[in-house]
C-alpha cells in the first residue's frame, strides 16, 4: 500500500504546534505554522538558526526524538493524515513515498556499509524487489546524479568519495524510490561554493525529471531564490509571511522580510553609499518569547498595546497568489518608502604601506600515511610566490574556497608558523621567520586576529571582561588593574556591548556577542593589521550585518589595515577595496574590487561569481558549473593548478595549461592574473552578473 | 601494513628489554639478595657467609653483567670452589660439569632455574600457562558474548528502563573487584553459612579434571568485573551510533528497529568495545591472580605471586617477560583488528 | 545475655550510624535548597543515580569522620572468648561497661569486626582521594606538555608510561612494597620525585598567570615554595628510613607502611591519567581561543594551564571520582595479598585476606569489609556517571 494516488496537494500542513519537553519548561518550537506543497512544487522555508524549520520538517517525518512531540495541527500527506498513522504505515511511507536530506553528508552515511548496499537497501524495503533489481535501479540513479564511474561507486565506503560526491549519493538513495516529496535541510550548507552551485543544478533538474514536490529549508535567501517555486519565511517558531518567491521578494509584506533582505549584501550595494542595515537586537530565546507579534521588540514599525496585545494570524494578501503575511500592519506601511540611510560615511583614504608581502611560501612535510607512519613524506605546497602590498586603512579582502591556502597565509603572518621562503615586512621590519615567541610586545599587538567560529573563539571558562583584560595584561596596556579594567569597560563600549557584559560567561553570550567580544579583544593593543578569517559566515543573517558594519566603523576610526578573509563574494565585494582571489596556494586573481568583479576574469574567479547565490529577482546570472570537486593540496595537478576544472583550457593552444603554472600577468595598474589565456580570449569574457536595468 | 607491523614489533622488544630491566635491577637490590641467600642456604648465615653464597653464584656482579648473562650475550658466571665442585648461573643439579654449557640465557632457550620449585623455568612456567589458559577460555566464553549482549540491549534504546536496570547492573560489576567477588561468591555458594555448599571454594581439584562445581565460581568471579567494564563500553558505544545521523537516516528511509539495530548500528558500534576487549585481557591477568590466589588453583597467576614473594628472580622475569609479551600482543592485536573492522581507516 | 537476632542487630547498627545520618540529612537538605546555585554540583541532585551515588559516598566520608563515635570496640582489642563468633553474639569475659554485643561478629584474633570495618574506612577515605589527586597533578603536569608540545618529549613519556602500564599491577606491587625493597628506600626516593610535582604544579600555575606583575607573582611563588616545601620536606623525611634528615624540624612522621602504599598507588595511576590529559590536551588545543592566546603571545604553560585545563575539567572531573574508586580497589588488591600494611590493620583490603583464610567456616569477617568496599566504590562510580550524564545534559 506504499504508494496511493492522490491529486490534492502533496503536502497540507495545518496549524501546526511543535513543542519540546525538557525537565523545566515545555518549549514552543513550531507555533501555528501551515504551507501547502502542491505537485511538483518547490518550497522554501527560510529563516536563521533556532527559528523552527528544521523541526518542521522533522515533524513531517514524525521523527522528533524522545522529547518532541506534536501538540497541535495536522499534517495531511497526499490527503492522510500523518499523525494519525502507526508505526509501521509511517516506516512504509519515510524512503518510499517521503525522503529527506540533511546538512552533513559524510554523517548521514553508514561508514561501515558499502554505498551500493545503502542505496540497494531502500527499493529491497518498500517494494521487495530482488537484489539484482535493486542493484540494476542503484547504478540507473547513481548514473542520473552524475557520478563518474557508477560501478565503481556503488562498490566504495562513504569515505572514500569527496563531499560533493558524498551528498550526491544522499541525492541518489532519497530518489531511488521515486518519492513524491523530498526534503532537503540545508543540503550544501557542508559544501564549498563552486561545489554547491554544482549539487543545487542537480537537485532542481532531477526534481523536474522524477517530478518530485520539494521542501527545501535554508538559511540562504539566494539558495532558495534558485531553487523554489514559493517561499515560506519563518522567524522564531512562527512562519511569518509566505508566497510564491516573486511576490515575496519584489512585493514583500512582512517587516521582518524586508529587514532581512535589507540586511543582506546585494550586487548594488555600496559600503559608503548604501551600508547594510542590521537588525537591531537579538533572536528570542524559545523560552522568552515576547507577547503578541514575536518580531514586534525588533521591528522598525512596532505599535506598543497593538503589537504585543494579543496573537497575531496569518492575514491573506489580496491579489497575489496565496500570498500571506503575520503581521497587523501591513496594509498601513508604505512598502516603497525608500531605506533611511543613516549617514553616509566618507570612504577612507589608504596611507601608506603597512604590510608588503614578497614571494612567500610556505610548504608542510607531512607523513604520506598517517596511520602508519612510514612511506616517505609528501611535501603541501600551502602557500606558493604570494605578493602583495596593504595599506594603511585599507581593506584587502582574500577570497578562496577549502584548501587554497588562506589559512595558512594567516598563521604566517601572525607567527605561529614560519615562512618557507620570500618575505614579510610589517611597518619596515621583517618578521617572515621570527615565531610569536620571539616578536616584541609590539610586533604582537600590531597584528592581531578575528576568529571564524564564535562558539569556540572565547575561553570557555572565563568570563568575558577578565579575557580581554588578560589581552591587555599581556599588551602591556595600563599600569594597574583598575587602568586595566576601565580600557576594557571601553573597549566594550566600543564594540556597543553593556558594560554589564564584562561578568559573564562565553555561554551566557549568543554568537553575534561572541564575535563582538573577540573584535574588542583584537583591538586591545590598537593593532595595525587585524585578520579576520571568515568573521560572520558562522553567524545568521541578521546579525552578519550588525558585525561587518561594526568591523568597518572601527576600521575607519582606528586607521586599521583589514585582511578580510572570505568565501562569500557578497559580503567581499561590498566590503573590500582590493580583492586576492586563491586557489591551491596560488594567488590566481589580484587587483581592486570592481577590477575583480568585472571581465576580464581568471577563469576560476568567473565560476566563483557564478556559484554564489543571489538573493535578487532582478540578477541575471551566467550559470557556470564546474565539474569535479577542489584537488587535494597533498596531490595538486600538473601546471594550472585550476586546469582540472576549467573551461576555458581548450583555448589555450598546446596544452599548455598541463605543462607549466602560468605567469602573472598584470593586465591593468593593480590588476593581476595567473592564466595562459590569450589576451583577446580574456577581453571578450562577458559579464557574469548583470543586473537588470529598473 | 608490514612495515607498521615491524615498527610496532621493535617498539615491543625495546619495552620488555626495558621492562625486564627494571624488573632485574629491583630483584638484584641488596636485600633482596640477601633474602635469597637465606632461604637458599639457611637462615642463620653471617654477613660473610651471605656475601660468599651470593659472590660464587655471580650475583655481586654490576646488574648490567648479570642482565647480559641472563639475557645470554655474555658467557654464564662460573666459580670453581676448593673442592673442585662447580657453582655458577649455568650450573644445574645433576647436571655433571662438562655438560654445563658457557652461554644459559634467553637466546639459548634458557630461561633459567627456578630457586623456589627447583626446576627449569620454562618447564614451570608452561605448566602452568596452561592452566591459565585453560580458565581463560571459560572466562572469555563467560564474558564477551555476555557483555557484548549486556551492552547492546541496554544502548540501543538510551534511557529506557531495560538500559537503567542494565546499565545498573553493569556498573555494579566494575564497582566489584574480585577479591570482594570471590568472598562473596564462596559465602553464599560454598559456605554452611550461605545458600549451603553447591560449589566447591576451592579449585585445586580443577587443575586435573574441571568441572561444573569445582571451576564455575572462579570463573564467573573473573569474568564479572571484565563483562562490566566492556558492557558498558559497548552501551556508550551503542548509545552514540544509535543517535548518530547515517541511523536516522536509516529510519528515514523505512528500515525497521530490528535491522537498524542489526545492520546498521552493530557493526559500527562493535570497532570500540573490540579494542577494549583486547587490551581487557592484560587487565584480566590481575583477576586471574587474585582468583588464583584465592580459590588456590595453581596457574600462571599463583606462581607470579610465589616467584614475587619468595624473590625467585629467574622465575619472576620470566613471568615478567610473558605478562609483557601478553600485553603488547593484544596491543597489536587490537590495533590491526581496528583497522580492519573500521574500514575508514583501511583505505586512506 | 543471648544472641541478638538480625532485627536487633540491624537495628542497633542503625542507632550507632546516628551521626552519620544526621550529617548526610543536613548536607542533602542544604544542596537540594541551593541545588540552581551551585553549577555542577547543584545539578548532580537531578540525576537519581548521581544522588544515589553521592549518598554512599558521603555515609563513608562521614563514617571516617565519626569513627570513634561510631565504633563500639577498640578495633585491635583481643576478647579471646569471642573468636571467630556470629554476628550479635554478647561480649563475655571482658570488663565492665564497655558494649554489650560483638554486632557483626569476632573475627579470627577475637577482635569486633564491626569496630574494625568502620576504622577501616578512614584508612580508605584519606589515602584514596590524596593519592587520586596527587597521581592527576603528576599526570597533568606531564600529559599537557605531551599532549601540546608533542615531539620527542611526547614520545619519551608516552613510551614511559606504556612501559609502566605494561606492568601487571600485582608484579609492580610486589616489587615495589616488599620489605626488603623498603629498606632500601626506593619508595622514599620515588616518593621524593613524585610528592615534587604537586608544588611543581602550582608554582608554573601562578608563575604563568602573573609573571606580568612581578611583585605579586614573587609573594605567590615564595608563599607556595615556603608551605610547600615544608610540607614536602617533613612527607619524605620519615624516622628510620634512609631518607631522615629533617631532625627537630620534621613536622609529621606518616605512619608506617601508608607512605609506601600512597607511593605505589600513585605511581600506578599517573600513567593513565597523563593519557587522559594527553589525548585531551590534544583535542583542545585546535580551539581557535588557544591560538587566540597565541596570537596574542601568550608563553606555552599559561596556554596550556589557563586556556586548555580549566576546559579540560568536565571529563577530568568524572574520572576523579572513577579513579578514586579504582585506587580503593587497588589499596584492596594490597591488603589481600597483605603488601604494605601491617598484618593487624583494619583497612579493608587486609581485613579481608585475614577473614578469606576461614571463609567457608565463618564467612562475616570477610564478608562486612567486602561489603564495606564494594558500596564505596559503587557510590564513586555511580556519582561519575550522574556527574557525566549532567554535565553533557543542557
Amino acid at each position: 500500500m506504499a504508494k496511493w494516488d492522490y491529486d490534492g496537494p502533496i503536502l497540507e500542513i495545518d496549524q501546526l504546534s511543535i513543542s519540546f519537553f525538557t525537565r523545566l519548561r515545555e518549549i514552543p518550537a513550531v507555533m501555528d505554522f501551515s504551507c501547502v506543497v502542491q505537485p511538483g512544487e518547490a518550497m522554501g522555508l527560510v529563516g536563521e538558526s533556532g527559528c523552527g524549520k528544521s523541526t518542521v520538517a522533522l515533524g513531517v517525518m514524525q521523527d522528533l526524538g524522545v522529547n518532541g512531540r506534536i501538540v497541535g495541527g495536522s499534517i495531511k500527506f497526499k490527503g492522510r493524515d500523518l499523525n494519525e498513522m502507526s508505526q509501521e504505515e509511517l516506516r512504509d511511507i519515510r524512503g518510499s513515498e517521503i525522503a529527506m536530506i540533511y546538512q552533513e553528508p559524510m554523517a548521514s552515511l553508514n561508514p561501515a556499509m558499502k554505498i551500493g548496499k545503502q542505496l540497494m537497501e531502500v527499493p529491497m524495503i518498500h517494494e521487495g524487489v530482488s537484489e539484482k533489481e535493486a542493484y540494476d535501479r542503484a547504478l540507473e540513479v547513481v548514473t542520473d546524479v552524475k557520478l563518474p564511474d557508477p560501478k565503481r561507486m556503488l562498490d566504495s565506503f562513504p569515505h572514500q568519495l569527496s563531499g560533493g560526491q558524498q551528498q550526491r549519493i544522499v541525492i541518489a538513495m532519497a530518489l531511488m524510490s521515486k518519492p513524491s516529496l523530498l526534503i532537503l535541510d540545508e543540503p550544501t550548507t557542508a559544501l564549498d561554493v563552486t561545489v554547491e552551485a554544482a549539487v543545487v543544478e542537480l537537485v532542481k533538474d532531477l526534481g523536474k525529471k522524477y517530478g518530485t514536490s520539494m521542501l527545501f529549508i535554508s538559511h540562504n535567501l539566494g539558495l532558495v531564490l534558485e531553487t523554489c517555486d514559493r517561499i515560506c519565511v519563518m522567524y522564531s517558531g512562527e512562519a511569518v509571511e509566505t508566497g510564491s518567491i516573486a511576490d515575496v521578494f519584489d512585493n514583500m509584506r512582512h517587516p521582518y522580510t524586508q529587514a532581512l533582505f535589507r540586511s543582506i549584501p546585494l550586487p548594488g550595494a555600496d559600503k559608503n553609499a548604501r551600508p547594510l542595515k542590521a537588525i537591531p537586537g537579538n533572536f528570542p530565546l524559545p523560552h522568552e518569547r515576547p507577547p503578541g507579534c514575536n518580531f514586534g521588540p525588533r521591528c522598525d514599525y512596532f505599535e506598543g498595546g497593538r503589537c504585543d496585545a494579543g496573537d497575531i494570524k496569518m492575514s491573506e494578501v489580496p491579489g497575489d497568489d496565496r500570498h500571506g503575511s503575520r503581521c497587523l500592519k501591513w496594509t498601513e506601511i508604505d512598502w516603497d518608502a525608500p531605506m533611511v540611510v543613516t549617514d553616509a560615511k566618507e570612504k577612507a583614504k589608504p596611507g601608506d604601506v603597512v604590510l608588503k608581502m614578497d614571494n612567500l611560501k610556505k610548504y608542510y612535510e607531512v607523513a604520506a600515511n598517517a596511520m602508519f607512519g612510514g612511506g616517505g613524506k609528501k611535501v603541501v605546497k600551502a602557500n606558493e610566490t604570494l605578493s602583495f602590498e596593504a595599506r594603511e586603512s585599507e581593506t584587502l579582502a582574500i577570497v578562496g574556497e577549502s584548501g587554497c591556502g588562506k589559512s595558512t597565509f594567516a598563521k604566517v603572518l601572525m607567527g605561529l608558523e614560519t615562512a618557507t621562503d620570500g618575505s614579510i615586512t610589517m611597518l619596515n621590519q621583517g618578521i617572515e621567520s621570527i615565531p610569536i615567541q620571539e616578536r616584541s610586545t609590539d610586533t604582537v599587538k600590531n597584528v592581531q586576529m578575528v576568529f571564524q567560529n564564535p562558539f569556540d573563539t572565547l575561553n570557555p571558562s572565563m568570563t568575558v571582561g577578565s579575557q580581554i583584560m588578560r589581552a591587555l595584561e599581556i599588551f602591556g596596556v595600563g599600569d594597574t588593574v583598575d587602568a586595566r579594567r576601565q580600557r576594557m569597560l571601553e573597549l566594550l563600549d566600543l564594540v556597543k556591548l553593556p558594560r554589564a557584559f564584562a561578568d559573564r560567561m562565553p555561554r551566557q553570550l549568543s554568537g553575534g556577542q561572541k564575535q563582538r567580544v573577540g573584535i574588542a579583544r583584537a583591538f586591545a593593543g590598537d593593532a595595525k593589521i587585524v585578520v579576520a578569517d571568515e568573521p560572520v559566515s558562522a553567524l545568521d543573517v541578521s546579525v552578519q550585518a550588525a558585525v561587518t558594519d561594526l568591523l568597518m566603523e572601527i576600521q575607519r576610526e582606528h586607521k586599521t589595515t583589514l585582511l578580510f578573509i572570505s568565501h562569500d563574494l557578497s559580503i567581499v565585494r561590498y566590503l573590500s577595496d582590493r580583492v586576492m582571489v586563491m586557489y591551491l596556494g596560488h594567488v590566481v586573481e589580484m587587483g581592486s574590487t570592481d577590477q575583480v568583479f568585472a571581465p576580464p576574469y581568471h577563469p576560476y574567479t568567473e565560476a566563483l561569481l557564478s556559484a554564489v547565490p543571489i538573493a535578487d529577482t532582478s540578477v541575471e546570472k551566467e550559470h557556470i558549473v564546474l565539474e569535479g570537486d577542489i584537488p587535494s593540496a597533498m596531490n595538486p595537478p600538473s601546471g594550472c593548478p585550476f586546469q582540472t576544472r576549467c573551461r576555458w583550457k581548450s583555448e589555450v593552444p598546446g596544452g599548455l595549461c598541463e605543462k607549466e603554472v602560468p605567469p602573472v600577468r598584470h593586465l591593468a595598474e593593480g590588476h593581476q592574473v595567473k592564466c595562459h589565456l590569450a589576451d583577446d580570449i580574456l577581453a571578450r569574457m562577458n559579464p557574469v552578473i548583470k543586473v537588470a536595468a529598473e | 601494513m608490514g612495515l607498521f607491523i615491524l615498527r610496532r614489533s621493535g617498539v615491543m622488544l625495546l619495552t620488555a628489554l626495558c621492562l625486564t630491566f627494571i624488573v632485574f635491577f629491583l630483584t638484584n637490590l641488596g636485600p633482596n639478595l640477601e633474602k635469597l641467600a637465606k632461604t637458599q642456604g639457611n637462615f642463620r648465615m653471617t654477613e660473610a657467609e651471605v656475601a660468599s653464597y651470593l659472590g660464587d653464584r655471580g650475583y655481586l656482579q654490576p646488574t648490567m653483567y648479570k642482565y647480559a648473562e641472563w639475557l645470554g650475550v655474555k658467557p654464564g658466571f662460573k666459580t670453581v670452589k676448593e673442592d673442585g665442585s662447580v657453582v655458577g648461573r649455568c650450573v644445574r643439579p645433576g647436571v655433571p660439569v662438562e655438560e654445563t654449557p658457557e652461554y644459559c640465557g634467553l637466546l639459548q632457550g634458557n630461561w633459567g632455574f627456578s630457586t623456589v620449585f627447583k626446576d627449569d623455568v620454562s618447564e614451570i612456567v608452561w605448566k602452568r600457562l596452561g592452566l591459565t589458559g585453560y580458565l581463560m577460555f571459560w572466562v572469555m566464553l563467560v564474558m564477551v558474548p555476555g557483555a557484548l549482549i549486556f551492552g547492546v540491549l541496554s544502548g540501543m534504546r538510551e534511557g529506557s528502563r531495560t538500559d537503567r536496570t542494565l546499565s545498573t547492573t553493569a556498573i555494579t560489576f566494575t564497582a566489584t573487584p574480585e577479591y570482594v567477588s570471590g568472598v562473596i561468591f564462596i559465602a553464599l555458594f560454598a559456605s554452611s553459612a550461605g545458600f549451603g555448599r553447591i560449589f566447591k571454594g576451592s579449585a585445586t581439584s580443577a587443575m586435573e579434571s574441571a568441572n561444573f562445581e569445582n571451576f564455575f565460581l572462579p570463573v564467573i568471579t573473573i569474568s564479572l568485573y571484565g563483562l562490566g567494564y566492556i558492557a558498558r563500553m559497548t552501551r556508550a558505544s551503542m548509545a552514540e551510533v544509535m543517535t548518530a545521523q547515517y541511523i536516522r537516516t536509516a529510519r528515514l528511509k523505512g528500515v525497521s528497529f530490528r535491522n537498524i539495530v542489526l545492520k546498521h548500528a552493530l557493526r559500527n558500534a562493535l570497532i570500540a568495545p573490540f579494542t577494549v576487549i583486547m587490551l581487557q585481557i592484560p587487565w584480566l591477568l590481575n583477576g586471574v591472580v587474585i582468583v588464583e590466589t584465592l580459590f588456590n588453583y595453581k596457574g600462571f597467576g599463583w606462581l607470579l605471586v610465589q616467584a614475587a614473594g619468595n624473590n625467585d628472580i629467574d622465575l619472576l622475569l620470566a613471568c615478567s617477560v610473558v605478562a609483557v609479551v601478553v600485553v603488547l600482543l593484544t596491543q597489536l592485536i587490537s590495533d590491526i583488528g581496528y583497522v580492519f573492522l573500521n574500514p575508514r581507516i583501511r583505505v586512506s | 545475655m543471648e544472641l541478638l537476632s538480625w532485627g536487633a542487630i540491624i537495628t542497633q547498627i542503625l542507632i550507632q550510624f546516628i551521626p552519620v545520618w544526621i550529617a548526610l540529612f543536613l548536607t542533602f537538605t542544604v544542596s537540594i535548597m541551593f541545588k540552581r546555585k551551585l553549577g555542577l554540583y547543584g545539578k548532580l541532585f537531578d540525576s537519581p543515580i548521581g544522588m544515589v551515588g553521592y549518598a554512599l559516598v558521603m555515609f563513608w566520608v562521614f563514617t571516617a569522620i565519626f569513627a570513634d563515635l561510631i565504633m563500639t570496640h577498640d578495633p585491635l582489642a583481643q576478647i579471646s572468648s569471642m573468636k571467630n563468633k556470629v554476628p550479635g553474639t554478647p561480649v563475655s569475659g571482658a570488663d565492665e561497661g564497655i558494649f554489650e554485643h560483638y554486632l557483626l561478629g569476632g573475627d579470627a584474633l577475637a577482635r569486633d569486626v564491626f569496630s574494625r570495618m568502620v576504622k577501616g574506612s578512614q584508612i580508605v577515605v584519606t589515602i584514596a582521594p590524596f593519592a587520586t589527586l596527587f597521581a592527576f597533578m603528576v599526570g597533568i603536569t606531564l600529559g599537557l606538555p605531551a599532549g601540546y608540545f608533542g615531539g620527542k618529549f611526547d614520545t619519551v613519556l608516552s613510551f614511559l608510561a606504556n612501559l609502566i602500564l605494561a606492568f601487571p599491577v600485582i608484579l609492580l606491587f610486589y616489587l615495589l612494597v616488599t620489605p626488603e625493597i623498603v629498606a632500601t628506600g626506593l619508595p622514599t626516593y620515588m616518593a621524593m620525585v613524585l610528592f615534587l610535582f604537586p608544588i611543581i604544579f602550582l608554582v608554573i600555575l601562578f608563575n604563568s598567570r602573573f609573571f606580568t606583575q612581578p611583585q605579586k607573582r614573587n609573594i605567590m611563588v615564595a608563599a607556595i615554595v615556603g608551605v610547600g616545601g615544608w610540607l614536602y620536606l617533613s612527607l619524605i623525611s620519615q624516622s628510620n628510613t634512609p631518607v631522615n634528615f629533617m631532625g627537630a624540624l620534621d613536622g609529621f612522621d606518616v605512619a608506617g607502611g601508608i607512605l609506601i602504599v600512597f607511593v605505589s598507588v600513585v605511581f600506578v595511576n599517573s600513567p593513565t591519567v597523563f593519557r587522559i590529559v594527553r589525548g585531551l590536551a590534544l583535542d583542545i588545543q585546535t580551539r581557535d581561543y588557544v591560538a587566540a592566546a597565541q596570537t596574542r603571545g601568550e608563553g606555552p604553560w599559561y596556554i596550556m594551564l589557563w586556556e586548555i585545563l580549566p576546559n579540560a575539567r568536565g571529563p577530568l572531573i568524572v574520572d576523579f571520582c572513577l579513579r578514586i574508586g579504582y585506587t580503593t580497589i587497588l589499596l584492596g588488591t594490597l591488603g589481600f595479598f597483605g603488601l604494605g600494611l601491617p598484618p593487624e590493620s583494619p583497612d579493608w583490603g587486609t581485613t579481608i585476606n585475614a577473614g578469606r583464610r576461614l571463609l567457608s567456616a565463618f564467612p562475616h569477617p570477610a564478608i562486612v569489609p567486602a561489603v564495606a568496599l564494594v558500596t564505596l566504590v559503587l557510590g564513586l562510580n555511580l556519582l561519575a556517571d550522574g556527574l557525566r550524564e549532567e554535565s553533557l545534559r543542557d
